[in-house]
């Protein structure tokens, strides 16, 4: 099928995208991530108190991630009933893994957004392999359809330096990190999506996010 | 017949968790043993955290009352143990890994079983099994091993882990060994099933090389399987079985 017919085909398995779908506010706090000593270190405390039990510290975690939980949870699963379940669950992994947080290996929101990232995939996916049980599974990566392209890739963004460094990628790359990134596709998907070979994406996705990294100066 | 270069190529496509569970089988083993694509996988996970963090919601208010009561029934996991021996026989496993400190973890590692859909209905029965303690459940694995009739089967996984089962039908249990399990990967974990015929019913979770009694009875399983899951464990297998090992008659 090309890839005009599979943009026209609506995407059954996911909820419509409503348009009271963004209705809880936007986070505006001051991101949570490492700054020399500031909010990173912060964090890393709370999460060592939380692995001890302690549910005040918690509590104040929830406070610190929840948005960015949610938020990439809403935008992946789309469905705000199921989004919630889906956060909900990530933030309750978080307190029953907390003791498996090592600093070394990252901050605790990226902990936390991959976390919550690989659970609203995860939903997705088991979903759609739930109502496509019966068929191969390469020939359902490539059946799968797919519409909204134009909209898929204008992600709207809160943050300036994220919305700065997406206009620094090309459009492949910018397409290649956006459609797998806030939509969830796979890189097979994403080729069949932007009629791409694999390899290309596979690279595209690599360099797109090192490009990113090093606009965002990420360390770990 | 992907080369290590290939492999490393794929760091982008693993950080944006848009691998199929082919690829993301190969590339975990794959990333156990480089290092740079460690680092560059945590690098994208900061990176990818922006993106996340670019498109904040706030949650209703009624979703942090249901974490903070969620919290009071779901028993926090111990540290990981350091991984500072590897033991590379099955006997090995037993021997070294049987010491009752490790053993105790692993069976309370596996004792949190349960993805959380699993965890509503079984907060009762999980009060009743934190009172028998751990103490019971090693005299289960201790007991399975110890069984007259236990039988013992080995395979690898895809991965190339060394697996071992040995299961008693006088206890109806099983115990599964792992030696050489490469790290899960982030918010992922090992997931044994019993395979009831050709469907998989959820033995418990394993983070880890060592024994594991696997959660419920043997009842008339034909099989163990092994596969990776979400952290916290899934009600049916969502990847393809790294291992399925086919239990005696």
């Amino acid at each position: 099928m090309d890839a005009d017919a599979s943009r026209r085909t609506a995407r059954h398995h996911r909820a419509p995208r409503g348009v009271g779908r963004r209705e809880g506010a936007p986070v505006r706090q001051p991101l949570p991530f490492a700054a020399p000593d500031g909010g990173g270190s912060r964090l890393e405390d709370l999460m060592a108190q939380v692995a001890r039990g302690d549910k005040d510290a918690f509590s104040a975690l929830y406070d610190a991630l929840a948005g960015t939980v949610f938020g990439i949870v809403v935008k992946v699963v789309r469905d705000r009933a199921q989004s919630e379940e889906v956060a909900q669950e990530v933030m309750i992994d978080l307190w029953r893994q907390a003791s498996r947080y090592r600093p070394e290996q990252g901050s605790v929101p990226a902990w936390a957004a991959t976390l919550a990232h690989r659970r609203a995939v995860d939903r997705v996916r088991s979903a759609q392999a739930s109502a496509n049980r019966e068929y191969d599974q390469a020939a359902r990566e490539h059946q799968r359809p797919f519409d909204e392209v134009a909209e898929q890739v204008e992600t709207r963004l809160e943050s300036e330096q994220v919305r700065r460094c997406m206009r620094g990628l090309t459009e492949l790359q910018r397409q290649a990190v956006t459609l797998a990134y806030y939509q969830g596709l796979t890189y097979r998907e994403v080729a069949e999506t932007l009629r791409a070979p694999l390899p290309t994406i596979k690279t595209r996705m690599r360099d797109g996010l090192i490009r990113l990294r090093d606009c965002m100066g990420v360390t770990t | 017949m992907r080369n290590e270069e290939d492999l490393h190529t794929l760091t982008g496509a693993y950080a944006l968790h848009a691998l199929g569970r082919e690829e993301l089988t190969a590339f975990t083993a794959h990333l156990a043993q480089c290092a740079s694509c460690r680092q560059e996988v945590a690098e994208f996970g900061g990176t990818t955290a922006r993106l996340a963090a670019a498109v904040s919601t706030a949650p209703p208010p009624r979703m942090k009352d249901a974490v903070l009561h969620g919290i009071d029934s779901v028993r926090q996991l111990p540290p990981r143990l350091p991984a500072d021996e590897r033991p590379r026989t099955v006997s090995g496993v037993l021997r070294r890994k049987a010491g009752p400190l490790a053993l105790a973890a692993s069976l309370v590692a596996a004792a949190s079983f349960g993805g959380l859909a699993v965890w509503q209905h079984q907060q009762t029965e999980e009060a009743q099994q934190r009172a028998q303690g751990t103490e019971l459940r090693m005299r289960d694995l201790t007991s399975v091993l110890a069984a007259p009739d236990a039988r013992t089967v080995h395979g690898r996984t895809s991965t190339g882990a060394v697996t071992s089962v040995v299961s008693s039908q006088r206890q109806d249990k099983a115990v599964f060994v792992g030696t050489g399990l490469p790290e899960p990967g982030p918010g992922r974990t090992y997931q044994l099933w019993y395979d009831d015929h050709g469907t998989m019913r959820p033995a418990g979770l394993v983070d880890s090389d060592g024994a594991t009694l696997l959660q419920g009875d043997l009842r008339k399983a034909s099989g163990v399987g092994l596969t990776l899951e979400p952290a916290g464990g899934s009600p049916q297998p969502t990847t393809a079985p790294l291992m399925l090992l086919a239990l005696p008659a």
